[in-house]
């Protein structure tokens, strides 16, 4: 079977969901492509949107139009020629609507898994269980009676044990996607030890015509990904602790998203991230990679305990972040939770407060000026030889924070995760929008 | 004419445009821009017609009829005769010629005449779809996604091929700069805001035909623009009725205004062929040649455009036009300073207002009322000169002018 055959019959599952929606649209646009080749005029392409709800899915809809709509403005030139054939199709509107159309024609939402068992492919974005999943994945082997593929987003579980645990026989691949998937260049493919070598070709070949930066993993729990973003959650939650003895929680948790963001020049402070993410997905993939990680206790107390308190973050349907740790005004942090007074302070209170205490520090550069800039690394290397020398609490915050990503970096070589350093900085780079790699030598 | 006034040129590119944001509608250009003209006239009561150039309300904003929004710019206006005049991007010119036509045939002493276009309703995708209403519309179908853009990157394409493609390139290159430079000296022009250093790296962007065109790049093309220009187009005794003195006028001494086969393409790709015979008539019936002109404001829809022009006009031979630019001849230090507050592709192109906006221009250069953008106009070639193009080289407006004495 052809790659094109292959994917004339698709399911993904958890379609409405964010990871789902995104590789639901990616899928949809990727099969109607190859439909509108002449050479595939007059065959099905049929690609199942299947989840729970179908309040969601009929939210799914809505996303995909608009989402397709984006991307058929922006590659107008060539749909000119997709559809040169059909006279009445003239103005770029026209043409821009019948695409729409073919694409969101191919999609059929559908609450049911029996809508699974004709597909030759399964794309899984559901929850991060793995008795869940597994269960899934043999209820639909049993069913269909094509030995369909198993492409599962999973960021956290070993591959090798849902294909053992479904007794898929190697028709499974980790394939990763970021969020957003539609947004996101990085895919992270992550093959179990009897993945079928015609499975893995073909997840290359899909990764290049989606034009996704490919980079591999081993198959172990978090991968590389998660594997440093989990770490690194665990780092800013101890240094938060550390500092109460100084500071109040609140002002504790401003003065490392700062630290996150502003000085080491991220995107995103990490407590905002964590929000991002939500902190009920975060503490959850940590205990799913947790039983793979001997010696190592992957687990923070600290999110347990606002979990506990309701605070989740994640967002809204319309991507919009929810309060969570940080409570948000147009997308901006205003105000941090404080779990004895169980509500926000705002961040005004206390800033100038904690900003005097953390000490001058050299002028960072904004991650905006240094992302995409050629000179980067000049740049950076200007900026990171001044915090090496200055002094202070934030340099030293600052300091202690880099050193501790680049070791989590080195640590997933060592033990195994990723193929090599260059891997690592990929993920970050291109998976977290990070301006720079963690594994570097600006602070030594 | 007299009293010529200038909205701001909006769009991408001037600070207070925001895409996501409501922004004024066809009406309060119409208004601004009218009035404008109207309190430099001592009011409405002093009109005896008008006349208003659109190129495609009708799509852009779902609005026709626009003739009747005159008493909408001043209830003096309510109940006196008006028209609507369209010819694509040479809407203004014939706007222009319109009004002129009315006070030679003395049914008008004085005619206020209005150009504007509201383009920021749509993105660029689709405008390209409305503009493309300037070609002929059996060729849309095979024409480019971005029609126009696709027309002239093939005539680009072609005179690359003819005549080098080097040296054009920094040509247009050096076109898109003076633009810019001049845009920067004046207040209403859309790329007023402009701060760009380097310039000319900007203009050398390798053209991507993948997501745009083959031969031209996004500077090498004027700007998506809402605006409005007014103007009054006076005879000696509506001057009198107006109470302006002569000196703050300028003479209309000539105009070439001409049509070419719509259905046909160009003779030639590498010039503008009926340009050329415009701006002859024009220059013949003025009684001057292309050497006593002092300043022109000409149509640069693209770079490649402008270049063109210098050619057609005959201020550089065929295939001479890039030298003639590189040499400064055109810059607002130049020979001849062309494009003085940024043409179309810096003080913006409203499609249906570009014609109107030239004359004022003019009017303003002429009169030595340019202000940061005013050049001298030496006394020996005291004439200014403006060429508008409608379509890909087919409907002409080109009308010579001089202060008035």
């Amino acid at each position: 079977m052809s790659y094109e055959e292959r994917l004339q019959h698709v399911s993904v599952l958890g379609a409405a969901g964010k990871m789902g929606s995104g590789i639901l649209l990616l899928t949809a646009v990727e099969m109607a492509d190859i439909s509108l080749k002449p050479e595939n005029k007059g065959k099905p392409f049929v690609l199942n949107a299947i989840d729970v709800s179908d309040e969601a899915l009929s939210g799914v809809m809505k996303y995909l139009k608009a989402q397709v709509l984006k991307m058929a403005e922006k590659k107008v030139v060539g749909l000119r020629k997709v559809y040169a054939g059909n006279p009445n199709l003239i103005d770029n509107g026209d043409i821009i609507d019948q695409y729409i159309f073919d694409v969101l024609s191919l999609v059929r939402p559908s609450t049911r898994i029996e809508a699974a068992y004709d597909s030759h492919m399964v794309f899984e974005a559901i929850k991060e269980d793995p008795a869940l999943k597994s269960s899934i994945f043999s209820k639909i082997l049993a069913n269909n009676p094509h030995q369909p593929w198993f492409f599962t987003n999973t960021s956290s579980i070993p591959i090798s044990k849902l294909d053992a645990d479904a007794g898929l026989g190697g028709r499974i691949i980790g394939f990763h996607f970021y969020n957003p998937p539609a947004v996101q260049r990085l895919v992270e493919i992550i093959k179990a030890d009897h993945t079928l070598p015609e499975v893995e070709a073909f997840a290359q070949q899909y990764a290049k015509s989606l034009r996704k930066v490919v980079v591999p993993s081993h198959d172990k729990a978090g991968f590389i990904g998660n594997g440093h973003f989990m770490r690194d959650i665990l780092h800013a939650t101890g240094e938060v602790e550390k500092l109460g003895k100084e500071f109040s929680f609140a002002e504790a948790v401003y003065a490392m998203n700062k630290i996150s963001q502003d000085y080491l020049v991220r995107p995103m402070g990490i407590f905002q991230l964590i929000d991002y993410v939500g902190v009920d997905v975060c503490s959850f993939i940590m205990s799913v990679m947790n039983p793979y990680l001997p010696g190592e206790d992957l687990h923070s107390p600290l999110l347990g305990r606002l979990l506990a308190m309701g605070v989740k973050g994640g967002q809204y349907s319309d991507g919009s972040q929810k309060d969570g740790i940080l409570k948000y005004e147009k997308g901006r942090p205003v105000a941090i939770f404080d779990p004895e007074q169980k509500s926000y302070v705002s961040i005004s209170d206390f800033q100038a407060k904690v900003d005097e205490k953390l000490g001058a520090m050299p002028s960072p550069p904004a991650w905006k000026a240094v992302v995409g800039n050629k000179a980067k690394d000049e740049l950076l290397r200007g900026y990171f030889g001044q915090v090496k020398v200055a002094s202070g609490l934030g340099a030293e915050l600052t300091r202690t924070y880099a050193n501790r990503s680049c070791a989590i970096g080195e640590q997933l070589v060592s033990s195994g995760v990723a193929f090599n350093e260059n891997d690592v900085n990929t993920v970050l780079l291109t998976g977290f929008f990070h301006a720079y790699g963690p594994v570097n030598n600006y602070l030594s | 004419m007299v009293a010529g006034y200038n909205t701001l040129s909006m769009g991408t590119g001037r600070k207070e445009f925001n895409p996501k944001k409501e922004r004024p509608g066809l009406e309060e250009y119409i208004r601004e821009a009218g009035q404008g003209t109207l309190k430099m006239i001592g009011g409405a009561k002093h009109v005896d017609e008008c006349v208003i150039g659109n190129f495609m309300a009708s799509r852009f904003n779902r609005q026709a009829n626009l003739a009747a929004f005159f008493p909408y710019v001043d209830e003096g206006l309510r109940y006196k005769p008006a028209i609507r005049v369209e010819g694509a991007c040479a809407t203004g010119g014939l706007a222009l010629m319109s009004g002129i036509k009315s006070v030679l045939a003395e049914t008008a002493e004085v005619v206020l005449v209005i150009g504007f276009e509201v383009q920021n309703t749509v993105k660029a995708i689709y405008c390209a779809d409305y503009l493309a209403g300037a070609g002929w519309f059996k060729n849309r179908k095979t024409g480019h996604a971005y029609f126009f853009p696709g027309q002239f990157s093939d005539r680009a394409g072609a005179y690359f091929e003819k005549y080098g493609r080097d040296k054009t390139r920094q040509a247009l290159a050096r076109w898109f700069r003076n633009a810019i430079e001049n845009a920067r000296l004046c207040p209403t022009a859309q790329e007023y805001h402009n701060t760009v250093k380097d310039l000319d790296a900007l203009g050398l962007t390798e053209p991507n035909g993948k997501s745009f065109i083959d031969n031209l790049n996004v500077f090498d093309c004027s700007k998506v623009s809402d605006g409005a220009s007014a103007i009054a187009i006076v005879s000696e005794e509506g001057l009198k009725r107006c109470g302006i003195p002569l000196s703050e006028a300028i003479e209309v001494v000539g105009w070439g205004q001409i049509e070419e086969d719509i259905t046909k393409p160009p003779i030639d790709p590498t010039e503008l062929s009926t340009t050329r015979e415009a701006v002859k008539e024009a220059l013949a019936s003025a009684g001057i040649t292309r050497d006593q002109i002092g300043t022109a404001e000409i149509h640069d829809c693209f770079t490649i455009a402008g270049l063109m022009c210098m050619e057609a006009i005959g201020f550089a031979e065929k295939g001479k036009g890039a030298d003639f630019i590189l040499e400064g001849h055109t810059a607002r230090s130049g020979r001849v300073p062309i494009n003085t507050t940024g043409g179309l592709i810096g003080w913006g192109h409203p499609t249906g207002g570009t014609g109107v906006h030239q004359a004022v221009t003019i009017l303003e250069q002429l009169t030595g009322k340019a202000g940061d953008a005013q050049v001298k106009i030496p006394a020996d070639r005291p004439y200014g000169l403006t060429v508008n193009m409608g379509g890909d080289d087919k409907s002409l407006v080109s009308i010579v002018y001089k202060r008035g004495s």
